[in-house]
């Protein structure tokens, strides 16, 4: 009984491995080469002839004349661009509850006393987040502007600019900004 | 919570409910062989594996094929797994998985659960993931629903011998449906950044972070069928959180539809298929209510946010641990619910960082059997199971033999319904249980306090219902954890199947009698609201101890300030 269905399972499962494994995966590569490139090979950014990131994919920015992204948690360094994940620390997790509290004083100490977005001291879920809300990056504006001698509605303008909104009447995705976008177009505002 | 939150849970339900009629009539077309667009490539499928059409298979013959054509396939991917260092496409070098990684892994893909106890990005190559993992995503996917096909022939007459051909259901639920499905939505994710490329990825010149090497590869196709065919294997480590494999909050919507749409079709093709489609409906509304409920219920839990932060200067706009800005709260909670109301396993965000009560609802609508709909096939005749059982119930109530679409529905099949129920009840709480004691087992917890009993029992209940999710702090890669639950998940997955399938073919043996008055309706809102219970009280209520000394203690010391 089972000898006599040896033939027909090993035959599909090799002519499938065949057509799903290969064959399909060439055609489908092929044609996405051929009319989507940018998108097919990672939405990469260049200047001067070399990549610099993916627009996708979150990197790690400090210092206060650049906006800074959410916390990462990948190792070895934050925003580790062939890793991803989260810290999956629960919710009453002493470890994350410390974390955020050093987060919220190092917020209010760059940026001034106000509101702390919740997205500017808790980790994403894949750490590399390309985004801030819009909320968080106005926070930062004026203390960006003020490290590169910039009138702050510059900056502010220049986060509203780039800034996507919720679409749908409001009910898919949020407003945020991506933060390498923003940095890049901060470098190449024309000097004061 | 806000009306707009509420409004895309909203919209998601209408797309699904909307698009699942048209495709269940397709799919119902499928199974009976009057799809035929690709004929000569399935003709062509038939002559060089010798598949007779015309043979028609009992439900021993249909039992026997599933199972060896797993363990063949079984036994491919472990090879790939322990060579992928000799085989093409791994531009990074990575050598062979462990043989207890590679067993873990391909237990987990032969049964559609997709649980990833490696770390994709360091221990995988381009190449296993294409000729190994993605295979595995349709065929598993593919064999799942044939089953559905097969229990649902059991319906459609008299005295019936067959089930159907398990080679030719195969096959054309691979090519009409999965195939299709998957590239065109594989399009639409390279369209919005998703890659699809063979080459190495490219070192990036980062502006403060040096040179680094970026992961790459044929994510979107792998992605499509991620999705549609509820497996739920992420190219990468982050999964569905990842960009790359989910670029924005539209992408993030499609992805949901595709992991749903086809557990909500297969009820109405089931109503084509028996020619009454009211009682397609009445399944499809159950899954459809439990579902919603669970979807509003964590949304109002992630937006409610974690008072411990809140306490701590945090701005009260939801708990954002482990989630991404560009979906947003709603569309990240109802995507994880969804995945495990389907049997994904794919995640969004981090359900590990979820508050107690909002990661408390994937792993109920795990605990419930899969069925809110369920896996692709595993979810529709997992309902059928409990479908059965609620006549049952009702027979017992009203002292008459219980029927189900004319079927008389006796001892022996609801001994083999119970069995199915059982062996998963056993293996969820026997499993986490004895992890908690052995030294190994603890060690593998990432979370101190109920936090960590949820991870563990987290990781059996989405082994065993072949879900794939996790609470993802759980180290998985450890003897125990990945013989223990590589077992879970076959059998959790297989000796599910063997039972349901004979009593399918008890069934279909049966004259199908006509209605009378005496009958008890299985349309309409009482039938509905009776499997809704049975469904929560016989597959649920079992968990109610593990779940309350886990995520329901962890909710009250949370709200009491406690952390760990």
């Amino acid at each position: 009984m089972i000898l006599r269905e040896l033939r027909p399972a090993f035959s599909l499962v090799v002519l499938f491995t065949l057509l799903i494994g290969l064959i399909l995966p060439g055609i489908f590569t092929g044609a996405m080469q051929a009319v989507l490139p940018w998108q097919a090979n990672g939405s990469l950014i260049r200047q001067n002839g070399q990549a610099i990131g993916s627009v996708l994919i979150g990197q790690n920015f400090t210092g206060a004349q650049y906006f800074v992204p959410r916390p990462s948690v990948l190792s070895p360094n934050p925003y580790t661009q062939d890793t991803s994940g989260a810290s999956n620390l629960g919710p009453t997790s002493k470890v994350l509850l410390t974390s955020v509290r050093q987060r919220v004083a190092a917020y209010l100490k760059a940026y001034g006393p106000g509101p702390v977005p919740a997205d500017a001291v808790t980790a994403s879920g894949s750490g590399l987040d390309p985004d801030i809300s819009s909320e968080n990056a106005l926070r930062q504006a004026p203390a960006v502007a003020a490290a590169r001698h910039l009138p702050a509605a510059t900056v502010i303008a220049l986060v509203n600019h780039l800034a996507r909104h919720r679409a749908l009447g409001g009910i898919i995705g949020t407003n945020h900004v991506n933060v390498l976008r923003l940095n890049l177009a901060l470098d190449h505002l024309p000097p004061q | 919570m806000t009306i707009h939150g509420l409004l895309y849970i909203a919209l998601l339900f209408a797309l699904v409910l909307g698009t699942a009629f048209p495709l269940g009539r397709y799919i119902a077309a499928i199974f009976e062989g009057h799809v035929a667009w690709l004929r000569p490539l399935e003709r062509g499928f038939y002559r060089l594996a010798g598949v007779n059409e015309a043979r028609q298979m009992g439900w021993q013959s249909y039992a026997i094929a599933l199972l060896l054509l797993s363990v063949i396939h079984f036994g491919l991917l472990y090879a790939i797994l322990r060579l992928q260092y000799y085989l093409p496409f791994n531009p990074l070098h990575i050598t062979g998985m462990s043989p207890r990684l590679a067993f873990n892994t391909a237990a987990s893909f032969t049964t559609n659960t997709n649980w990833q106890a490696y770390v994709p990005e360091q221990q995988i190559s381009n190449g296993a993931q294409m000729l190994g993992l993605c295979v595995h995503m349709f065929l598993s996917a593919a064999a799942g629903i044939a089953v559905a096909a097969a229990v649902m022939r059991a319906f459609t007459g008299s005295g019936l011998k067959s089930l159907g051909n398990f080679y030719t259901d195969l096959t054309r639920i691979t090519l009409y449906l999965l195939i299709p499905g998957a590239l065109i939505a594989a399009t639409l994710l390279v369209l919005a950044g998703a890659p699809q490329t063979f080459a190495q990825g490219m070192p990036l010149h980062t502006l403060q972070s040096g040179v680094q090497p970026l992961a790459i590869g044929p994510v979107a196709f792998q992605e499509a069928i991620k999705e549609f065919g509820t497996n739920g294997g992420g190219f990468f480590n982050a999964n569905s959180a990842h960009p790359f494999e989910n670029p924005n909050a539209w992408t993030n919507l499609l992805e949901t539809w595709l992991l749903l749409v086809i557990g909500f079709a297969l009820p109405i093709a089931f109503g084509h298929m028996v020619k009454d489609k009211a009682q397609g409906r009445a399944l499809m509304a159950a899954m459809a209510i439990i579902l919603a409920l669970g979807c509003v219920g964590a949304y109002a839990a992630e937006a409610a946010g974690n008072p411990l932060h809140i306490a701590a200067g945090v701005q009260a706009s939801g708990n954002w641990e482990g989630k991404e800005v560009r979906f947003g709260i709603p569309a990240s909670t109802t995507f994880n619910v969804a995945a495990t109301g389907t049997s994904t396993g794919a995640v969004d965000s981090a359900t590990d960082s979820y508050t107690p009560l909002g990661g408390v609802i994937p792993m109920f609508l795990m605990q419930l059997g899969e069925v809110t709909p369920g896996g692709v096939g595993s979810g529709f005749y997992t309902i059928i199971v409990f479908a059965l059982l609620s006549v049952f119930v009702a027979g017992l109530m009203v002292g008459r033999t219980p029927e189900y679409l004319g079927k008389k529905v006796q001892a022996k099949e609801i001994k083999l319904a119970m069995l199915g129920v059982l062996i998963l009840t056993f293996f969820i709480l026997a499993g986490a249980c004895f992890s908690l004691v052995t030294p190994s087992g603890v060690a593998s917890l990432a979370n101190g306090g109920p936090q960590g009993l949820s991870e563990m029992l987290y990781g059996w209940t989405s082994a065993t219902e072949n879900n794939g999710s996790a609470f993802a702090g759980l180290s998985g890669d450890t003897p125990l954890l990945d013989y223990g639950l590589g077992a879970a998940m076959l059998f959790g997955r297989f000796a599910f199947m063997v039972p349901v399938l004979a009593i399918a073919g008890s069934l279909a043996a049966k004259p199908k009698l006509s209605e009378s008055t005496g009958t008890f309706p299985t349309t309409g809102p009482l039938f509905t609201f009776l499997l809704i219970g049975v469904i929560i009280i016989l597959g649920g209520l079992q968990f109610m101890p593990a779940d309350t000394l886990g995520p329901i203690a962890e909710h009250f010391l949370l709200y009491a300030g406690k952390s760990f």
